[in-house]
């Protein structure tokens, strides 16, 4: 102890650099902390420190953060107030827009509006900030200089990657059944195969692990997973029928009849299916009933698929158009004129904005759905037969025996594929893998697992669908997504229209009221100018004192953009001075100016 | 060539050992949320079913009063503890958590008109029919003791209504005048009239300890300063209001029960008009309670009926009302906001819940986050038709159902014919008159 205290004492005769450490009692001194700091470290790295405090100074003052926080031991927090987030990120998590001003006389709904504006923005942060921890990132490829990415064949890519995903690489060879159709279950980790000659497999394709195969002797149309991997809904040569996991038929259900192409909207457990005889039906799995049947009358369907953001069905027809439905309409609910020739295949991506379509005419169009507009078309030499869409909107086109994959088809003018693979024999059906760099083919040799980096989503929801789920959480699962089942009645083009105001039958029933009231009790109340005594309610006065009142809201407005107007042009004004004062420098040539 | 394939470690994403629980990865993406809107709303949908599912409000009835219930009293301190008077002059002491009579005492003879307890849960005052005001002890006497009153005062007229101040030995008595009496004392401190000849009730201000509010039965309410000699002031209405109750939270409101079959707040300081008229009841109201957070209060009703109605909402929120159960006289809303307690002519005290499909005794955290969030579903999507229709609906005795249509087309009807004159006269001679304002007719200072 008196060893150290002697130390304390007179340090000054030993060591003239050396400063005593910093106590949070002393008095901090902010600036010349930090130069020494700076010189502390090595000559080179001076500026940086300080360039540092400079910004976070600045972030400090965007945050409107109170004094700097300092630690206990009186260095000053170089990152104060909350982290940055990125505008992109909080505009991926935006719900809504911030409410309107309310007039002043609704104080309460003002109060209500505000905190639940409030709630809102701090759950948009939130889901921003955790959108940092997701613990994946997505694959990509990348071609070194001069070398074209379409040219690496899968046998590269599967010897460059690890083993766990070079064993995604595998061709299944079936030449006895063939062609298949296949479907990935909504988790990715279950595959159905169904081979045009009556050949069935459920396989875990990840372990590849086989879970049932039979044949059923009959030609098979289509193959699709209803809402779990314990069921699957097949068509067959004519009517539609269930089997479980383990293969044994549950239902045959004698009301599909000619089934050929079929879309399972699992938020809604139905079934939706188009048949040879131009019907479109709706089945909804979980009680076994048919919604709805609808005659399309365009003749042979088999062109289909779903829109997973609202649950609509694009179908598409040998005229050349394609036709969206839901079950609550017996007439399409929009037609597109897309092609010269039939329509061969469409797609939608995940977030319900783009649908890729290919006809007869050999051309690859897509299609911005929302406003129902045309963004690019491609011309295919050979014409796609089959299209398929990633989650991270990667699309694949196979041509005759050819796969092909794209990139970014609806923001820039895409010119060569991103991928290319040859299968055996035609291509039959085509699946992205979900949250897997994964594309399922099947063709008349049986199927190909292709590896495509960059396809997959890279962080699934474990509430929604997991991949790793064991049995007990798949039960779980089940119940809570029968319990929130969303109704067949629900199915429209904007989905999020249940969550807004609806403003005509608001009006209609303002209206009724005003009728049975007599009088209109939203109305604003007409001012009716006070009593005032010594004559000063002479008719002229009155007059004036209403006319002080007269438009008031109106009055208000023009004040306010008057306002603004008076802003901007200061804005303006002040932004020309500065130009002034930058160019005031004078140049060697100003003087032949006039 | 540089290439990244997705390859995920399931070490990751499954748990250790069975006696972790399972990971959960999430990912708020809104675009692997689809629906999530109409989703919602099912959700939201199935809180509301399930609500009027277990909405089972009734919990229990005591029995053992010989003739009607006339008046409730809560414990100030204890909450378990009920005080129950009734037409007979009997007392009886209830222990709610048991369900069962701890003591009965002969209190007065004739109705016992009043019973308060006070504010530091020591004893109890009753007044009755025989012109006595008693205090009682809480607890019972021992054993070989006599039940004896610890005072006893002997009034001059009948006494019909009793409160106690919140914080000093001060109480209030109503009969032919408003009364304030030092406990101390044998006679009023300070006394009260306005030209009427009866009162009703008499309450004091929780807040403001020193005001007073009182319903006469010239159809007033007329309101005092403990600490000035004359009363404040008074507004009179169409019908007499039966009962007052202040609001436990915001001073300055008050609501009466009214003979008119409504219940009306008022704002203390604006008499001209009421803030709020709550109809639904399709008889004369008897007695109200506020709820200690002062946001709802429950009313009892000559139908037969309780009714819980949000302090600013028009409309009552819940009905109750069982076969057995006749003229409800009075009622209190438990101090802890879970429970309401109802004294009814059939010598029954009846003991609700506050929330008819709350679930009663300890919440697992999950559990409480689950009503929390669907309580909250419910409120977003309560203007939704078929939502607003399942949580609205409520079954009524037949009679009550038809009274309440009756009204319905009464009421319209006297509507349509003012709308008529008024289309049919001068612009300006039959002015619109609304509902706050119909049933007042003068405020006196």
């Amino acid at each position: 102890m008196a060893a150290t205290s002697e130390a304390v004492v007179n340090p000054a005769h030993v060591e003239k650099t050396k400063k005593a450490p910093a106590r949070y009692w002393d008095e901090p001194q902010e600036g010349k902390d930090e130069n020494k700091v700076g010189k502390d470290g090595e000559q080179t790295e001076e500026t940086l420190p300080q360039k540092h405090v400079e910004k976070a100074k600045k972030r400090k003052n965007d945050e409107d953060r109170g004094d700097a926080k300092k630690f206990i031991s009186g260095k000053p927090d170089p990152f104060p107030g909350p982290a940055h987030i990125s505008k992109d990120r909080m505009q991926k998590f935006k719900r809504r827009d911030k409410t309107k001003k309310i007039p002043r006389q609704h104080y309460k709904l003002k109060d209500m509006m505000a905190r639940s504006d409030e709630v809102s923005e701090m759950a948009q942060k939130q889901a921003a900030r955790i959108d940092l921890l997701l613990p994946e990132d997505a694959g990509f490829l990348e071609g070194d200089e001069d070398e074209d990415t379409c040219t690496i064949s899968q046998e590269d890519i599967s010897d460059a990657v690890d083993i766990t995903s070079a064993s995604k690489y595998f061709d299944l060879k079936l030449s006895q059944f063939g062609p298949y159709r296949l479907d990935y279950s909504r988790t990715g980790r279950h595959l159905l195969l169904g081979g045009r000659r009556g050949h069935i497999a459920c396989i875990d394709w990840q372990t590849k692990q086989l879970m049932c195969e039979i044949n059923v002797m009959e030609s098979i149309n289509d193959v699709k997973w209803l809402h779990s991997e314990a069921m699957y809904a097949v068509a067959q040569k004519k009517w539609l029928y269930i089997y479980d996991s383990n293969g044994i038929e549950l239902h045959c259900i004698r009301k599909f009849n000619d089934v050929l192409r079929m879309q399972f909207l699992p938020y809604h457990f139905l079934l939706a299916t188009v048949s040879a005889t131009s019907f479109l039906q709706y089945l909804d799995v979980s009680v076994g009933k048919e919604v709805a049947a609808i005659n399309t009358k365009t003749g042979r369907l088999d062109v289909m698929c779903q829109n997973p953001q609202n649950a609509i069905v694009h179908l598409g027809h040998s005229n050349g158009t394609v036709t969206l439905w839901s079950p609550n309409q017996k007439e399409a609910l929009v037609k597109m004129l897309c092609h010269q020739g039939a329509v061969r295949s469409v797609a939608v991506d995940k977030t319900g904005t783009y649908m890729v379509t290919s006809g007869m005419d050999k051309k690859l169009k897509v299609y911005d759905i929302r406003a129902f507009k045309p963004l690019k078309s491609y011309f295919l030499p050979a014409g796609a037969s089959c299209l398929s869409l990633s989650q991270r909107g990667l699309l694949s086109a196979a041509t005759g025996d050819i796969v092909q994959v794209y990139r970014d088809v609806w923001s820039t003018p895409v010119t060569k594929p991103y991928m290319a693979h040859r299968v055996q024999r035609t291509v039959w059906g085509m699946q992205f893998c979900p949250f897997e760099d994964v594309l399922g083919v099947g063709h008349g040799e049986g199927f190909t697992s292709m590896l495509i980096p960059g396809a997959g989503e890279p962080n699934f929801d474990g509430l929604d669908s997991n991949p790793y789920r064991s049995v007990k959480q798949r039960q779980e699962w089940e119940v809570k997504a029968l319990l929130e089942k969303i109704h067949p009645e629900l199915i429209t083009l904007d989905p999020t229209e249940l969550g807004q105001v609806d403003q005509a039958t608001f009006q209609q029933k303002h209206q009724d009221r005003v009728q049975a009231l007599g009088f209109d009790p939203l109305a604003k109340e007409k001012f009716i100018p006070r009593y005032k005594k010594k004559g000063r309610s002479s008719a002229g006065s009155i007059e004036r004192r209403k006319r002080q009142v007269a438009n008031e809201d109106l009055r208000e407005t023009v004040q306010q953009s008057s306002e603004d107007k008076m802003k901007i042009e200061k804005e303006r004004k002040e932004r020309e001075k500065k130009e002034v004062l930058l160019s005031s420098k004078k140049s060697a040539l100003d003087r032949f100016k006039k | 060539m540089k290439v990244k394939v997705l390859s995920r470690n399931p070490d990751d994403y499954v748990r250790e050992t069975k006696l972790d629980i399972q990971r959960v990865p999430r990912n708020y993406d809104p675009s692997l949320h689809p629906f999530e809107v109409s989703r919602e709303y099912t959700r939201a949908l199935n809180a509301t079913k399930l609500e009027r599912v277990f909405a089972k409000p009734f919990l229990a009835s005591l029995d053992g009063h010989r003739d009607g219930v006339n008046c409730l009293a809560k414990h100030t301190t204890n909450l378990s503890t009920l005080f129950s008077g009734s037409c007979d002059g009997e007392v009886k002491v209830w222990n709610l958590t048991k369900r069962e009579c701890v003591r009965t005492l002969q209190a007065h003879e004739g109705f016992v008109r009043g019973m308060v307890v006070r504010y530091c849960g020591t004893s109890f005052f009753t007044v009755g029919d025989d012109k006595t005001i008693k205090q009682w002890k809480i607890e019972a006497p021992a054993y070989g003791e006599e039940e004896e009153p610890l005072n006893t005062i002997l009034g001059k007229t009948v006494f019909t209504g009793l409160d106690h101040h919140r914080k000093e030995g001060v109480f209030a008595t109503c009969g032919q005048q408003v009364d304030v009496w030092d406990e101390q004392r044998s006679s009023p401190i300070r006394s009260f009239t306005w030209g009427v000849d009866s009162f009703s009730a008499v309450r004091f201000n929780p807040v403001e300890t020193e005001l007073l509010a009182s319903c006469a039965s010239d159809r007033s309410i007329v309101l005092y300063d403990m600490r000035e000699p004359a009363p404040l002031k008074k507004v009179i209405m169409t019908m007499r209001s039966n009962t007052v109750c202040w609001n436990p939270m915001e001073a300055y409101y008050f609501t009466c029960s009214n003979e008119d079959y409504n219940l009306y707040t008022y704002d203390m300081r604006y008499l001209d008009k009421p803030i709020t008229v709550h109809m639904d009841h399709v008889s004369a109201v008897l007695d109200l309670d506020y709820s200690p957070t002062g946001k709802e209060f429950v009313s009892a009703s000559f139908d037969k009926t309780i009714r819980i109605f949000p302090k600013d909402g028009g409309h009552s929120r819940e009905v109750y009302h069982t076969k057995r159960m006749q003229h409800v006289i009075c009622i209190k809303w438990s101090a802890d906001n879970k429970y309401i307690l109802s004294g009814s002519d059939e010598m029954n005290i009846r003991l609700w819940k506050a929330n008819a499909a709350e679930k009663l005794g300890v919440l697992a955290p999950r559990e409480r986050q689950a009503a929390n969030y669907s309580q909250k579903l419910k409120e977003k999507y309560q203007h939704h038709p078929q939502i607003k229709r399942i949580a609205n609906h409520r079954h009524l005795p037949k009679i009550i159902y038809h009274q309440t249509r009756e009204q319905r087309v009464m009421k319209e009807a006297r509507r349509k014919k003012e709308r008529n004159v008024r289309k049919h006269s001068r612009p300006g001679t039959v002015p619109v008159v609304s509902e706050k304002e119909k049933h007042v007719v003068t405020v006196v200072k």
